[in-house]
């Protein structure tokens, strides 16, 4: 069968030159990664959540080998995993500050009033999008629960009033529910940040409690006693300058008479509200 | 392509018959107006007047910031009593004018806010169509004066008017082609010497016989004016499908009417045009249709702009006892409205009061793919799959399938079997889209 030996020969001989060809490339071409990426890219949580602000958990583990990142900075792995890396690569863990979302609207359905019935497509994105959804206050939280939605970690649950919860043990600053609120209501803070002003309703005056008994009414009480420059009413809402949130006390929350501006130690609101039976379950 | 109609569109009940005959009246000035700095497309007026203020009718309160903006006016003579934020018809909260109306103030003499049309130059028309605040009535607000000036690389060889009026309940502009034809006949001569086009279409469903009559009956001798009239189809008044039906020509995905050559205008802001020229007054009051089977008496009405519905309603006799939603616009269209005390705003076509049996929610089911949207759709989208697209967020996928196109004329919507609420759902989806662009342009700055 001559025909058979020359066709193994010519395919062989030719196999064989592009497989010398391609081990002299892979020598020439051969590039160094550290092995340690792709151990530390498997303790990472792979969740590629981009909470860290980095493409991913491998980008993430480039930049933590080549000690550009602290490994703290992963905010979805608990201190265990963090620990952990750090003690493979020899670094310091780095100084680990708990980042949670943080919900701007604390008016439920108990203490806000619902002006209309909306009976549209139950998500906040629609809602928002009909008459600003039916609810007195225009800035505040719609309760049809994209957030809980969006969360990838299972972190939010909606209230029996209608208010998403945020679970501060499982919620890993990741910002889906910053983007996925059409009221813009969540904002990503270090949980040592105490202060927070849990309105965004812009209407000034003892008017706006007819909409929602915990709004804030710019008395600016709050601002009178706060060291200068904390907290200010200037825009129909108090706002708290952050770079200045050290100087915060809990004085501004004793004089706030309507429960507006709350000191949070831990959870998300100052009364836990319950969750709702559909959720608990 | 049909003849004067496009393909496609859907027969909702017509409900017209409520107002259609019903003379145009004057609805007296009530206690307090609400003036919402953002009544146009475009920017934000920007506000000149402060608490405690005495302005007389006409007075601006807010100016024109920058060309693709208007001033507003106050609609009556009263006091500045506060500044604040107000619920607006578009369902947000907008920085607001309240004026207390001074009811019998004296009228005093004054010069003219608006020039007499006659001798001004082009540039000088469009400035006074600008400072009239003079926005398109029909809906959306667009800025007048900005048609008026279209880019310098487009020609323009036709002026179509749109009198189709296709919204169920609505007959503000019918009942202003009945009582006021001279009106747009002059808003048309306006236009058409300042856009320097030969050529207009007043295009008018055919269930308009007599504004039709009255628009060939007054018809001026020296102008190229053809009276068209449409097939009753709805949406046949939306600008693509009014080009469509009038030129035969299709406007490009993503292009202004301008680039074939056209310019289509409402009837209503043809009106309002020739009104602020005749009265010297700028564009403070419209004319709005309040209408529906859950109010007591139906009307067309001449409100001043700032008006809260509830004032407009209760001049109404007020609501049935079974009505259960107000819209303002048309029931396809329109906005649904949480807030009575919302003021009616210059692009305030009508006001629609349903009844419970209107507005029973239906159960809504699964598609079942039978097409019918497809056949409904007037520029020819796959609502079916968008909608199927939007419920699970795939909202690059809408936009691949030209979701940008969507006018949201409900048309899908009104002829689904399953009850999908396809509209909303591209709406909502519109909205995630910009945000999701929006961050996307924020990050890579």
């Amino acid at each position: 069968m001559p025909l058979m030996i020359q066709a193994i020969l010519i395919l062989g001989g030719t196999g064989l030159v592009f497989a010398v060809f391609i081990a002299l490339a892979n020598m020439k071409l051969w590039v160094w990664t550290d092995p340690r990426i792709e151990i530390v890219s498997q303790m990472l949580p792979q969740a590629n959540c981009g909470a860290c602000g980095l493409p991913g958990c491998h980008a993430f583990a480039e930049q933590t080998v080549q000690g550009k990142v602290e490994p703290s900075k992963c905010t979805v792995s608990n201190a265990d995993q963090i620990a952990g890396i750090a003690a493979f690569l020899g670094v310091d863990a780095g100084e680990a500050t708990k980042r949670v979302a943080r919900l701007l609207c604390a008016g439920g359905t108990d203490v806000a009033l619902q002006r209309a019935e909306y009976r549209g497509l139950p998500t906040c994105a629609a809602a928002a999008a009909v008459a600003g959804g039916g609810k007195g206050c225009a800035w505040g939280c719609l309760g049809l629960a994209d957030c809980a939605i969006a969360c990838t970690f299972g972190a939010i649950r909606m209230s029996a009033t209608g208010l998403p919860v945020v679970d501060v043990d499982l919620c890993t600053s990741c910002g889906d529910c910053v983007e996925a609120c059409p009221k813009g209501l969540f904002v990503v803070r270090p949980m040592d940040d105490h202060l927070l002003v849990q309105c965004k309703n812009l209407v000034s005056g003892d008017g706006v409690l007819e909409a929602c008994q915990v709004a804030c009414t710019t008395c600016g009480k709050c601002a009178l006693d706060a060291e200068a420059g904390l907290i200010s009413v200037a825009t129909g809402v108090a706002v708290i300058d952050y770079d200045k949130i050290a100087l915060a006390t809990e004085r501004a929350v004793e004089r706030c008479p309507t429960g507006a501006i709350v000191w949070l130690a831990g959870a998300q609101f100052a009364r836990v509200p319950a969750l709702s039976s559909a959720e608990a379950a | 392509m049909a003849l004067f109609g496009f393909k496609h569109g859907v027969h909702p009940p017509e409900e017209k018959e409520l107002t259609s005959g019903l003379p145009i009246r004057r609805m007296p000035y009530p206690e307090e107006l609400v003036l919402p700095l953002r009544q146009h497309a475009g920017k934000e007026a920007k506000l000149c007047v402060k608490v405690g203020d005495h302005v007389e009718r006409g007075d601006p309160i807010g100016l024109a910031d920058g060309f693709m903006s208007v001033p507003i006016h106050a609609s009556a003579a009263g006091v500045v009593t506060a500044i604040d934020w107000w619920p607006h018809p578009d369902g947000t909260m907008a920085q607001s004018v309240h004026l207390k109306v001074d009811k019998y103030a004296p009228q005093v003499p004054r010069p003219r806010l608006v020039p007499k049309w006659e001798g001004l130059t082009v540039e000088q028309v469009v400035q006074a169509v600008q400072n009239a605040g003079v926005v398109g009535l029909g809906g959306a607000a667009f800025p007048t004066h900005v048609k008026l000036a279209p880019p310098k690389d487009w020609s323009v060889h036709t002026l179509i008017v749109n009198g189709a009026e296709c919204e169920p309940y609505l007959t503000s502009d019918h009942r202003t082609m009945v009582e006021y034809p001279e009106r747009v006949h002059f808003g048309c001569r306006v236009m058409m010497q300042t856009l320097g086009v030969k050529k207009a279409v007043i295009g008018v469903e055919r269930n308009k016989p007599d504004a039709i009559a009255a628009l060939e009956r007054t018809k001026p001798a020296d102008l190229d004016i053809t009276i068209l009239p449409l097939t009753v189809k709805y949406p046949q008044g939306a600008e693509k499908m009014l080009i469509q039906a009038v030129t035969g020509v299709e406007v490009p995905s993503g292009k202004l009417p301008v680039t074939v050559g056209v310019v289509v205008q409402n009837v209503g802001s043809l009106a309002a045009i020739a009104e602020v020229f005749d009265t010297g007054l700028p564009l403070i009051e419209r004319i709005v249709t309040v209408s529906g089977h859950g109010l007591k008496r139906p009307a067309n009405l001449i409100v001043p702009v700032g008006t809260m519905l509830r004032d407009l309603l209760a001049y109404c006799d007020g609501v049935a006892v079974d009505a259960a939603e107000v819209i303002i616009g048309g029931p396809m269209m329109g906005q649904a409205q949480s807030n009575l005390a919302a003021p009616v705003v210059k692009g305030t076509t009508g006001v629609v009061v349903l009844t419970a049996a209107e507005t029973r929610a239906e159960k809504v089911y699964p598609c079942i793919h039978c097409g019918r949207c497809l056949e409904a759709c007037p520029i020819f989208l796959n609502p079916s799959l968008l909608g199927d697209y939007a419920r699970v967020r795939r909202y690059d996928d809408m936009a691949d399938l030209h979701l940008a196109d969507c006018m949201l004329c409900g048309s899908c919507a009104y002829v689904c079997p399953s009850n999908i609420p396809l509209s909303q759902l591209f709406q909502a989806s519109k909205v995630a889209l910009r945000r999701a662009q929006q961050a996307q342009k924020a990050g890579a700055a």
